[in-house]
């Protein structure tokens, strides 16, 4: 209301990476800050404590599965190493979730313990908009506490989605919300989705010896390098998940089992097939978290065909005093890096003097799929659609995993860089293992505009898999064959 | 007199058929004079047969002993005993040797160089003689040479080192368990060794006479030394080996080592199943007749100096790698120099080795990877109060689960405060420290500044985002 002044000079709503790390920023400017964090029950019931997404049922979780399954590989490669292991070797699901649950909680208990140290009061309240300055907070309980605050940043992000209208989707699947947070294997799952999430939890679930099926719709990986994605989907094939491709399910049921069987439409043959699962896994995509915010009441605009929020350059809505960041923003890459980035400038122009804007260009992100793929910049496709004279560098090298003759994997390298004489870099791609470690320096490295050329008087280090790309020189142009065996 | 040769290569090595891509007729003589112990291996040198390769596997299985135990945190069970079969890893790392040294002898001659497997040394101007194995010898001449003989270990001088123990030379092809090891010397080959070795559950000593990894940053110099003896590897600082006996016969023997204070008059005594000397290398430039042609070498280390475009004081003589003074000891160093000095030769092109921020990693049980001025070099050259430090300790993701080595790894770059805090100096001490610090090398060839730095987004989760 006009006239009593705003209790808080900044409100952010949701405690996720973006949330956190905008509050804990402004707070070191010596301003009254609070958040609010509330998580929904997942409709099997799943919640989780502070921390957003990537703590509690993202990039952390995930990445914790993922090293598991790589360490199956791993004792596999041990073997061959001259590690006598005794057969058989298996998997518990139980030891490791409990594992990933206990260190998720110690940072959910981290960043409560963070937000005190630097004096942000913390809210387990779900908000909602009563005016532009004033928030309605509910807890679990249904107890009520109006908190009246200058500026407010949204950062409520996104939940995963549910094919609504496919019967028994709701009942009956899980979504990574779920999975992570499992108390018992998952058994045989279908995982449903072409995204990174259906193809990184389809990659783990192989990984520590699940029977697992993928379920898409149409290509992997839309809006990644689809020559990239067609890799990772062959290599998890020769991995063992199982794909059914341009499929969609029409129903889940539940058998007496207590399996759960699915039918899926396959487009290819226009046949209908069914199979029965243990566990059904949702990952067609995620939605804003914005329905319980009461956003009309204070006209906040939404995208009309996603539903995410508008902002402008400096993260700020139609309303004057209200920004957002992170997943829930329109246009935005949905990456914990660039949310944190994104909260940590604000704060620092809404409090400390700075006129810094977030440079959303060149974001590098990687896939953690057994066989990673990390980039930064422009694919293939996207050079093409900017009609960029470019070049396309690559070299495929066969199995980097020397000692295993079993094993054929083709890792591949590629750099696009514009054609004219000074060739700046504008994509860089690398299938292989730690492809994150890769690819970070690279990443800079194209922020600084670096050249081919640039690239090619950079010395290698030997041996990685990385000083590949020092080397790179075969254009796709040319047609020579980009294969390299051994050293 | 055999056929004029546009250009030979004496005791060459990998990245050299480049000449021959021009048309050039090439001749590579390459030779491995045997070890002490009587080891020798095929075409390749250092790297592929005695250095990067096989380390970099044998580092693997090290890698992949603390793996085994950190899965069983991940969920997977089997049994509690596991053991390391020495035997299994090095003919699995043999066999692969033995298929680089095939594919270089089929590139070689797909790219029609002539190949022989002889001992070269000059004899006169434009000339060599190569002798091979059963002392057979010709003569061959040549429009130019290069010189890319490399080096080998350095033995101490005293009694009973050559006859009683190994040197990395024999390490990596030993036809038995080396067993309870002492490790002589602080240089990389020596920490890198040590670090597998009891990786795969040796027990190992490493004996120092100063400092670790002279010539590296002290800082993480030390912090390595910190990680390996928490892991178990017991140091024996500032003593030299002053004889090595042998007390028994065997595969492996056992011997007794009598070792000298640096720094007054004590004597200590130990036992060891196996002595491995990592002192240092000396380059193979003093019997190659390079005084029949005028090769000026530095007499004291051995070293040829050149200019650079890779050229020795005789206009046709030109040498690249190890053997090069002042220059890195480095596989894609020699590579690079090589390739690009054909090119200037017979194609025209102008490029020269840019042997400035040329990144290296020192694969250590806790990996360090580096580019540019140590912490130590950056003061020196531009004054405490010019430089800025940004540092930081971090927990790899992976290590969080199995609970093990929090806030050892670490992160720093060093930036020039008077150039726009470019960054002159990358520092990386984790898994994967290669991987991640070949990026950051191109982006310091770019002259990259922290401000760029900071605007760069990390990927999350990995290592290296704690760099940005």
């Amino acid at each position: 209301t006009a006239a009593a002044k705003p209790f808080y000079d900044l409100l952010v709503i949701g405690g996720g990476s973006g949330g956190l790390a905008c509050a804990k920023e402004a707070a070191q400017f010596g301003r009254k800050v609070a958040v609010l964090d509330y998580v929904e029950p997942s409709p099997q019931g799943t919640k989780w404590g502070l921390g957003g997404t990537c703590v509690n049922v993202g990039c952390i979780p995930k990445k914790l599965m993922h090293q598991a399954a790589l360490l199956g590989s791993a004792l596999k490669d041990a073997q061959h190493y001259g590690w006598n292991i005794a057969q058989p070797v298996h998997h518990t699901w139980s030891l490791m979730a409990q594992a990933v649950q206990n260190y998720v909680k110690s940072l959910n208990w981290g960043h409560r313990v963070q937000l005190q140290d630097k004096k942000v009061k913390y809210f387990n309240m779900k908000g909602s908009f009563s005016d532009p300055y004033t928030i309605r907070g509910l807890t679990k309980a249904g107890k009520e506490t109006v908190v009246t605050a200058e500026n407010i940043v949204i950062a409520t992000g996104g939940r995963p989605k549910y094919p609504t209208h496919i019967a028994g989707a709701l009942e009956y699947g899980i979504t990574s919300d779920d999975l992570f947070w499992l108390k018992k294997s998952p058994g045989k799952t279908l995982v449903v989705g072409a995204s990174y999430v259906s193809l990184e939890c389809a990659g783990f679930l192989t990984g520590i010896g699940l029977d697992t099926t993928v379920m898409m719709r149409s290509i992997p990986l839309r809006g990644f390098d689809q020559q990239m994605a067609s890799l990772v989907t062959e290599h998890m094939e020769s991995y063992g998940t199982k794909f059914l491709k341009r499929c969609f399910p029409t129903k889940v049921e539940k058998l007496e089992s207590n399996r759960l069987q699915v039918t899926w439409k396959n487009t290819d043959l226009g046949t209908e097939e069914t199979d029965s699962f243990d566990t059904v896994m949702w990952a067609v995509g995620r939605a804003p978290d914005t329905e319980a915010l009461n956003l009309e009441a204070v006209g906040v605009k939404t995208n009309s065909e996603t539903g995410k929020i508008v902002v402008d350059a400096s993260e700020a809505t139609s309303v004057p005093h209200i920004y957002a960041i992170g997943d829930i923003t329109e246009g935005r890459p949905e990456l914990t890096p660039t949310a944190i980035a994104a909260g940590k400038l604000l704060a620092q122009r809404l409090f400390g003097q700075s006129s810094e804007l977030m440079d959303y260009d060149n974001v590098p992100t990687t896939v953690f799929t057994p066989l990673e793929y990390g980039c930064v910049g422009l694919s293939e496709e996207m050079a093409d659609l900017g009609a960029l004279q470019f070049h396309l560098i690559q070299l495929h090298a066969l199995s980097l995993n020397v000692l295993r003759k079993d094993l054929y994997v083709m890792y591949c390298f590629q750099v696009v860089c514009l054609r004219e004489r000074e060739q700046r870099i504008l994509g860089l791609h690398f299938i292989g293992p730690n492809a994150g470690e890769v690819i970070q320096g690279f990443a800079l490295g194209i922020k600084c505009g670096a050249t081919y050329p640039q690239l090619m008087k950079t010395i290698g280090i030997h041996p990685t898999c990385a000083e590949e790309i020092t080397k790179l020189h075969i254009t796709k142009r040319s047609g020579l064959d980009a294969t390299v065996t051994g050293c | 007199m055999k056929n004029l040769l546009n250009m030979l290569k004496v005791n060459g090595m990998l990245g050299n058929s480049e000449a021959a891509k021009y048309e050039k007729k090439v001749m590579v003589l390459d030779f491995v004079t045997p070890t002490p112990l009587g080891n020798s291996w095929g075409l390749g040198g250092t790297c592929v047969n005695v250095g990067c390769i096989p380390k970099k596997l044998m580092h693997q299985a090290a890698l992949l002993g603390q793996a085994l135990e950190d899965s069983r945190k991940f969920g997977w069970q089997f049994t509690e005993e596991v053991k390391h079969n020495w035997m299994t890893m090095t003919e699995s790392v043999q066999n692969y040797i033995g298929s680089l040294n095939w594919g270089y002898r089929v590139a070689l001659r797909e790219k029609k160089v002539t190949y022989e497997n002889a001992y070269g040394e000059f004899v006169g101007p434009h000339t060599v003689k190569a002798t091979n194995k059963r002392g057979v010898e010709k003569l061959y001449t040549a429009e130019r040479f290069l010189i890319a003989t490399g080096e080998r270990p350095r033995y101490l001088g005293i009694p009973g080192d050559k006859e009683y123990c190994i040197s990395s030379d024999d390490l990596f092809s030993l036809p038995y368990c080396p067993g309870k090891t002492l490790v002589v010397g602080a240089s990389y080959v020596a920490l890198e060794c040590a670090g597998f070795l009891a990786g795969l559950g040796l027990d190992v000593t490493v004996m120092v006479r100063s400092i670790l990894l002279r010539g590296f940053d002290q800082d993480i110099a030390n912090k390595i030394g910190e990680y390996m003896e928490g892991h178990g590897i017991n140091f024996i600082r500032e003593f030299v080996p002053i004889k090595v006996e042998q007390i028994e016969e065997g595969t492996p023997g056992r011997l007794k080592v009598i070792a000298k204070s640096t720094k007054g008059n004590q004597i200590i005594e130990g036992e060891y199943n196996t002595v491995l000397l990592a002192i240092g290398r000396d380059s193979c430039t003093r019997k190659i007749g390079l005084d029949k042609v005028g090769v000026q070498i530095n007499e004291k280390t051995g070293k040829i100096p050149v200019n650079d475009e890779e050229q020795t004081n005789v206009p046709y003589i030109y040498a690249v790698g190890d053997i090069l003074q002042d220059k890195l000891e480095l596989t894609p160093v020699a590579i690079q120099a090589g390739r690009l000095l054909v090119q200037r030769l017979y194609a025209g092109a102008t490029s020269k080795c840019d042997y400035v921020n040329v990144p290296t990693t020192v694969f250590t049980p806790l990996e360090y990877g580096a580019c540019g001025y140590s912490e130590e070099t950056a003061v020196e050259k531009f004054g405490e109060e010019n430089i800025e430090v940004y540092h930081s300790h971090f927990w790899p993701l992976e290590w969080t689960v199995p609970s093990r080595d929090n806030n050892k790894c670490y992160a720093k770059i060093i930036c020039n405060i008077q150039d726009n805090e470019r960054v002159i100096g990358f520092h990386v001490l984790g898994p994967n420290a290669g991987e991640v610090t070949q990026g950051f090398a191109a982006a310091i060839k770019c002259g990259m500044t922290k401000e760029q730095l900071d605007s760069t987004i990390g990927i999350h989760p990995v290592c290296a985002e704690v760099c940005v």
